[in-house]
Formats: structure tokens, C-alpha cells, sequence
């Protein structure tokens, strides 16, 4: 399998998208931003598809279009009465736009299912080495915020009171939040990047109860994911982010049946 | 003469245009237990916001230390039974804002140091979540503790405590006090307040009564 190019980047760009999602997904628990991941995803839907109307590559678009309205959208939803209304009115502008570059451009099918599904085939070294890279800045920033970024996150009043600056916290996380969705959407498209952003960190809190512990234990779930799913991927051609998804609610299911029985 | 740690003077606080404090002034010594009293609405928790900083007063000055530090227990947390951290990884969220990740040993040790003085010990690895409400207001106790204040501001802390639990907390508050700390209790409990306090503040809606806490059980035993 690893005599083939395209495995070679395949896992390797999993790996780190892998890392990355777990350590944010655990914030995205903690912050209560699943949903704004959703959004987050349609609008890298979109950016993805206008890439392809302009014939850049697909994260370049992504990234555009994720940067700039993270930290809007997560402004925009921060009050809950209204988030469903906020979301619904978003994701549809942007699934709206995204349908409207994709037919626009002259190659609609086979790239709409792999900006929606993901690619492995596609991904080439060059775009690893981006991968990498954006995947190093994102561990670099939640490095060095890290107390404060998890004192915000796990106890936002007493964060507060103690002089942490939230509002910086929150657009820094944002985002961090946008960049992570695109890396993690070259593997699992932008319709799965939760399966990854959510779902590993969402099976860790039940197993451990510290915040480091946590981010481990989502990037061992989200790598181990990633790693079977490329491998059964490869062995049955059959879509990897089926594989992923399957492995990672699987995961998610055991960690609840686990937490049910110590509970007893 | 004590050198006061805490003078306020002709403090006005307002939202807006409606002033929520009037003219208030009370000092506040190294080592007292001040008993904030009065009914709700009448401005207690916007005078804790103005002495944290984040409330500009309209009018007067609050004269204290520059970098004075404050550890402040606020009435509400929304953390709900589904709450993953354990007690002790709770505690150490406010172990400063240091960019090394990781606790170092001297970290730690304060840590230990504040588990042991807050009762939390034996249950540092119980999920935050689950805890009982005592053990919860423990847990905030020792969270603010552990920036190393010098006055700590209780906002409602026993509200939600039966009465056992209430004296647990207070005595383990009083401890601290004898030590030096000096503590700003907020409440509606008039036993707590004479059977901690040192000197009491009583907020009105238009006026407020301040003086030791002999004085008070004098009010009132005339009342």
C-alpha cells in the first residue's frame, strides 16, 4: 500500500489532520461549538467550490472563506435564542453559493463529490506540505494559549473573574476553529469534518477527566480512525470517509456503553 | 490606626442612568471578614464588579494596592452534571497564565498545597460534575484560592448549601481569615453574618448602614 504516492501523502496528511482535530475538538466540546463547526463546514463547502469556479486548489478556497466568517458567524450566534435562526440562515446562503460556483464551473460532478465526501487520491505533496504546515501553526497557537485558552473554555466565569481576556480567546479560537475545518475537510470532505472535529473528542471526556489526557486520547481515537479507514479504504475501494465515520461512531458508542457501566 | 486595605469613598455606581449605588463609603482592614447584607436588587453584586475592576464608578474612588489580588467566587456557574473535568484539574484552571502548557513542580505543589487546605484531597479525581454541592463550593473555594489572593469576595457562596454544609464552608473561610486573608461575604443570611463577621455593610435601596459587627447584632437586637 505504501508503495503508492497518493497512500504515502494520504496517511500522512491524516495523521496530522488527525492531531489537529482531536485537540480542537475537545475545545469544540468544551465551548459548546459543534453546531458552529456544521456551519463552518458549509461555508468551507462553499469556498471549495468557488476554488474550483476559479480553478485554485480546493483549501485555498476554504481557508478564504472560513477565515473571514469564522469569527462573524461565531459573533453572530453567540446569543442562543437565536443560533438555530443564525445557523439555518448562513448554512443556506452558503449552500446556496457553493451550488452556484460549482455550476458555474465546467467540472461539476466528480469534484462536488470529493469537496462534499473527501479524496484521497487527490491530495498531492505539495498540498501535504501545506497540510503540515497549517497543522503546525494551529498546535503552535494552542500551545502557548494554552492555560488561558483552556481556562476560557472549561470555566468561562471564573476565567472572567480572573482577568482572562475572552473576547481575544474566543476570535484566536475561531479562528483556529476555521483552519482546522479546512485541513480536516481535504480527508473527510466538508459534509464529515465533524466525524473528526466532534465525535473523537466527544468519546475521549467519558474515558478521562483531565484536559491534556483528553486531547491525547480524541487524537489517538481521530488518528486511529483515520489510519483504518485509509487502510480499509485501500483494501476494499470502498470511500474512506464511510470507514471513518463508521470507526468513529463506533468509538462513540463504546465510550457511552463504558461510562454506563461505571455509572452502575 | 490599621492601614485600610480596601477605602471606598462617595462611590456612586450606575447602568446607564440609574444609579445603582449611592454615595457609598466603608473601608475594609488586612484580616476582616466583611459581611455584605441587603436585600436583592439593592446593588451588592455591582459593588463587586466596580472593586474587580469591571465597573467604572459614576462617582467617588475605590483607593486599594495596585495589583491587589483578588479571588472572587461568583454566584452562578452553569456547570451541569455532564461537567468533565475531574475536582482537581477544575482547581488548576487558574494555575496563571504562564505559555508552559504544563504545571511545573512548584505549581504542583501549591495545588497539593490548596486540596489539602480546601478538604479536596480525597476526592481531587471525582468528576467536578458530580460533586455535591459543598464539595462544588469547595471546589470554586479552592479555584480562586489558588491564584494567591490577599481578599477573596464570596458572592452568594452558601445560597444553595443546607445548613451543615454552610458552616463547613464558612469555618474552613474563618480559617483562612485568622490566617490574613481578608474576605467580603455576600448574603442574605443574617446568622452567617453575625456569627462570621468582623465588620458588616448593610445595602439599602437608598441608604446603607456600615460599622462593626457588634454594632450590628446591637441594630439588631433593637429591631
Amino acid at each position: 500500500m505504501f508503495e503508492l504516492s497518493f497512500m504515502r501523502n494520504a496517511f500522512m496528511a491524516g495523521t496530522f489532520i488527525a492531531i489537529v482535530s482531536g485537540t480542537i475538538g475537545v475545545f469544540v466540546m468544551a465551548r459548546s461549538m459543534s453546531f458552529l463547526t456544521h456551519t463552518l463546514s458549509e461555508i468551507g463547502f462553499a469556498g471549495a467550490s468557488f476554488a474550483v469556479f476559479a480553478g485554485w486548489p480546493a483549501l485555498n478556497g476554504m481557508l478564504l472563506f472560513t477565515m473571514l466568517s469564522s469569527v462573524l458567524v461565531g459573533q453572530m450566534s453567540i446569543k442562543e435564542s437565536r443560533r438555530e435562526a443564525v445557523i439555518s440562515a448562513v448554512s443556506a446562503l452558503f449552500i446556496g453559493l457553493g451550488i452556484l460556483f460549482l455550476s458555474l464551473s465546467s467540472q461539476t460532478a466528480s469534484s462536488a463529490t470529493s469537496i462534499l465526501f473527501g479524496s484521497v487520491v487527490g491530495i498531492s505533496r505539495q498540498e501535504v506540505w501545506q497540510l503540515v504546515g497549517l497543522s503546525l501553526l494551529v498546535m503552535v497557537v494552542v500551545m502557548i494559549g494554552y492555560r488561558q485558552l483552556k481556562f476560557d473554555s472549561f470555566d468561562a466565569v471564573g476565567a472572567r473573574v480572573n482577568g482572562i481576556n475572552s473576547t481575544l480567546i474566543s476570535v484566536v479560537f475561531l479562528l483556529l476553529l476555521a483552519l482546522s475545518v479546512s485541513v480536516a475537510a481535504q480527508i473527510v470532505g466538508s459534509l464529515l469534518i465533524f466525524i473528526l472535529l466532534t465525535l473523537p473528542a466527544a468519546s475521549a471526556k467519558y474515558f478521562t477527566h483531565g484536559v491534556a489526557k483528553m486531547i491525547v486520547l480524541a487524537i489517538l481515537f481521530a488518528m486511529l480512525g483515520t489510519w483504518l479507514g485509509l487502510y480499509l479504504g485501500y483494501l476494499t475501494n470502498w470511500p474512506v470517509s464511510f470507514f471513518i465515520a463508521v470507526i468513529e461512531v463506533m468509538i462513540y458508542v463504546t465510550a457511552l456503553i463504558f461510562q454506563h457501566l461505571v455509572n452502575d | 490606626m490599621i492601614i485600610s486595605l480596601i477605602t471606598v469613598k462617595n462611590l456612586t455606581l450606575a447602568y446607564g442612568d440609574k444609579n445603582i449605588v449611592d454615595d457609598l463609603s466603608f473601608s475594609l482592614a488586612p484580616g476582616d471578614f466583611l459581611v455584605v447584607i441587603g436585600d436583592n436588587g439593592v446593588g451588592k453584586t455591582t459593588l463587586v464588579r466596580s472593586l474587580l475592576g469591571q465597573l467604572k464608578p459614576k462617582k467617588g474612588v475605590i483607593e486599594m494596592p495596585d495589583k491587589l489580588k483578588i479571588g472572587y467566587v461568583p454566584q452562578f456557574r452553569n456547570l451541569d452534571e455532564e461537567y468533565p473535568l475531574s475536582i482537581k484539574d477544575f482547581v488548576a484552571l487558574n494555575a496563571g497564565k504562564s505559555l508552559r502548557p504544563w504545571l511545573n513542580q512548584k505549581e504542583r505543589q501549591q495545588l497539593h498545597h490548596i486540596l489539602e487546605l480546601t478538604d479536596l484531597t480525597r476526592i481531587q479525581d471525582r468528576l467536578l460534575g458530580q460533586a455535591s454541592g459543598g464539595e462544588k463550593q469547595r471546589a470554586y473555594l479552592a479555584q480562586a484560592l489558588l491564584g494567591n489572593p490577599r481578599l477573596l469576595i464570596l458572592d452568594e457562596s452558601t445560597a444553595s448549601l443546607d445548613n451543615e454544609m454552610k458552616y463547613e464552608l464558612l469555618d474552613l473561610v474563618a480559617k483562612l481569615q485568622k490566617q490574613g486573608l481578608s474576605v467580603i461575604f455576600i448574603t442574605h443570611d443574617w446568622d452567617l453574618a453575625r456569627s462570621y463577621g468582623t465588620r458588616y455593610l448593610k445595602m439599602m435601596p437608598d441608604s446603607y448602614q456600615t460599622g462593626s459587627i457588634e454594632e450590628f447584632r446591637q441594630g439588631v437586637k433593637n429591631v
